[in-house]
């Protein structure tokens, strides 16, 4: 063993005391009066502005407002989608490195194919959503460290677009947001008081690791549609997926207009080993946590003892 | 090949992990450190996320310091009555520290204070070592070192409450290994490692203890306090990846069999200089995602609280 010096010791708790003291520093933020006061400044200011969007491309969502109930379906829509999925419930194994959904279907129409304007197609695939909180570092004494926060209260944990063309020529942006398409309207409110004057940065950041890491896709193009009847879109779910209850929405639009909206759920969920484990984490964290132990301790005993054993025979 | 892991909702290769695993054992066999305080930061660098490297970094140390300690046992070098007052030190210790790091995931800062912690102390432990290392390779050539005594009697052996330590020949207050058991208690907590490199010296320089039963008397702590550590971890955060956990452990075991032999066998000078540079490379390495700018400012974090 390594001998040491007292002299590291002391600077080793000066530099605890550092950290905790720190810690204690960051706490004192703001008190729950001055955030109701922040929370209710905001909701006046939402009141004031008028409910007109800019409708600049694409859209981020506005915390003040509630998603929108449209009705669907409706009996005179001229083309209808009947769709297929290759398969509606997704199991994640030990070994899960990804899955690739095929999303198929055709058009159902007792009209003959309108001439004015082509048709297109978007199918859309949407995780679970999770409430998250989007950082900024900021430099502060030479370090980094987390200094702004977005809180949002609900963003998919996966989000997949896939169409037939550039999504911003075949789809309006007031129809992209009665319906939520592009990724950024994915995204559906901000939680708690808002504490940076601008959001969108953040919001863009949200995308742009998502993006990065395959969990949120816009695949423009890779729609294939024939004959303006048979559509079919290959949606690949990425290696590291939260298990929930997936939705698969697939939108018929003419003129950039959603005509028809047709909704599937895909089911994920863990399997077997996966399965028991995360649910006894959760539901059983004691045991599981003792488990853990076991694990620990007769791995230790039992590698030793072998070893043992090995060097005398 | 990749493998799901089920807390952790990340996947790796599982090679990967025994092999990290096999060369901190192997380390910890060699030097007779403990391990933790590279295997945490070594699954940050593969991208497991920092609080549950570190719940599950607490979990391999119980399997390497199980092992350690029933090795001492065998040879009575743990001192069971010292060994019981720094544990209710570090269980009061680990439980403030799971406090801490509660508040710290609140705010947003767990990721810079369990880095910060392990820039200053493998900073700490690299220099100590490469020091400790440097004058052991020349006293080797002067060969004659100077005796020291039994034990000295400082400041500590004046506090009250005092106990009768018969393993360690020692009658001393029991406050100073409370509160040296408390203060690894909270690193066992927030870094995710025994606490070993702290406790020896403070056990030998702080208490006075003889050498011999320092190591593994500190074992039976560590055991105690990292598997307390990581079932608060598993109960309140649900960070313990059992999955993660046996593979490392595997590796570690295995690693740490092997460096044994190995070390009865080197001349752990030369190598003990190499650990020395490692640890400080991997400070360094952290410590520089701390200084340079980030690729990305922005970062997410689940939950909205």
């Amino acid at each position: 063993m390594v001998r040491w010096k007292p002299l590291g010791l002391g600077i080793a708790a000066l530099a605890l005391l550092a950290v905790v003291t720190l810690a204690a520093a960051q706490m004192a933020g703001p008190t729950p009066e001055e955030q109701a006061a922040e929370a209710e400044a905001q909701s006046e200011a939402a009141r004031a502005t008028p409910d007109s969007e800019p409708a600049d491309f694409p859209l981020y969502p506005d915390p003040g407002r509630p998603r929108e109930v449209v009705p669907e379906n409706e009996a005179e829509a001229p083309e209808k989608v009947v769709a297929g999925l290759s398969s509606d419930a997704v199991s994640i194994t030990t070994n899960f490195d990804g899955s690739d959904i095929l999303i198929y279907g055709a058009v159902k129409r007792e009209t003959p194919i309108p001439k004015d304007a082509p048709l297109q197609v978007i199918v859309t695939v949407e995780g679970p959503a999770q409430p998250l909180t989007v950082w900024r570092k900021e430099r502060k004494l030479g370090i980094w460290i987390n200094a702004e926060r977005v809180r949002i209260g609900a963003a998919p944990g996966f989000y997949a677009v896939a169409t037939t063309g550039p999504l911003d020529q075949i789809l309006l942006p007031e129809w992209d947001e009665r319906f939520r398409i592009s990724i950024p309207l994915a995204m559906r409110a901000f939680a708690g008081p808002v504490e940076v004057s601008d959001t969108v940065p953040f919001t863009q950041a949200l995308i742009r690791l998502r993006e990065q890491s395959g969990l949120y896709r816009l695949d423009q193009g890779s729609v294939t549609l024939t004959e303006e009847t048979l559509f079919r879109a290959n949606i690949q779910l990425p290696a590291n997926l939260i298990e929930g209850d997936y939705k698969t929405r697939i939108f018929l639009l003419r003129d950039g207009q959603v005509v028809d909206v047709y909704r599937a759920p895909i089911e994920v969920r863990k399997v077997g080993l996966e399965r028991w484990l995360y649910r006894l984490a959760f539901d059983w964290p004691f045991i599981y946590g003792l488990m853990s132990l076991a694990v620990a301790v007769i791995a230790g005993w039992g590698a030793s003892t072998a070893f043992r054993l090995l060097r005398r025979g | 090949m990749q493998i799901y892991l089920p807390i952790a909702e990340v996947v790796v290769n599982p090679f990967t992990l025994v092999a990290l695993g096999g060369i901190v054992g192997l380390m910890s066999g060699l030097f007779g450190v403990g391990g933790g305080f590279l295997i945490t930061p070594l699954l940050f660098f593969i991208g497991i996320p920092p609080p549950i490297a570190v719940a599950t970094g607490a979990n391999q140390v119980v399997a390497s310091s199980v092992s350690g300690v029933l090795a001492h046992v065998k040879r009575k070098t743990v001192d069971f009555r010292m060994g019981l007052v720094l544990l209710v030190g570090g269980l009061v210790g680990s439980w403030l520290g799971v406090m801490v790091f509660n508040i710290l995931q609140r705010l947003g800062q767990v990721d810079l204070a369990v880095q910060l912690c392990y820039v200053v102390f493998l900073g700490l432990i690299g220099l100590m070592m490469l020091q400790e290392s440097l004058r052991a390779l020349s006293r080797s050539r002067q060969a004659s070192a100077p005796r020291r005594r039994l034990h000295e009697h400082m400041w500590v052996h004046r506090w009250p409450l005092k106990m009768k330590f018969r393993s360690s020949g020692l009658y001393i207050s029991v406050i100073p290994p409370l509160l040296v058991g408390l203060a690894v208690g909270v690193l066992a907590a927030i870094m995710g490692v025994g606490g070993g490199f702290i406790m020896v010296p403070a056990m030998i320089y702080l208490l006075g203890m003889p050498t011999k039963v320092v190591i593994g008397t500190s074992l039976f702590q560590i055991t105690f306090v990292t598997a307390f550590t990581t079932l608060m971890h598993a109960v309140s955060y649900n960070t313990v990846d059992v999955m993660l956990a046996l593979l490392l452990i595997l590796g570690g075991v295995v690693g740490a069999q092997i460096g044994t032999t190995l070390g009865a066998k080197l001349r752990a000078e030369q190598l003990r200089i190499l650990l020395a540079l490692l640890v400080l490379a991997v400070c360094g390495k952290l410590a520089l995602d701390l200084f340079l700018t980030p690729d990305d400012l922005y970062s997410i974090a689940s939950g909205a609280r």
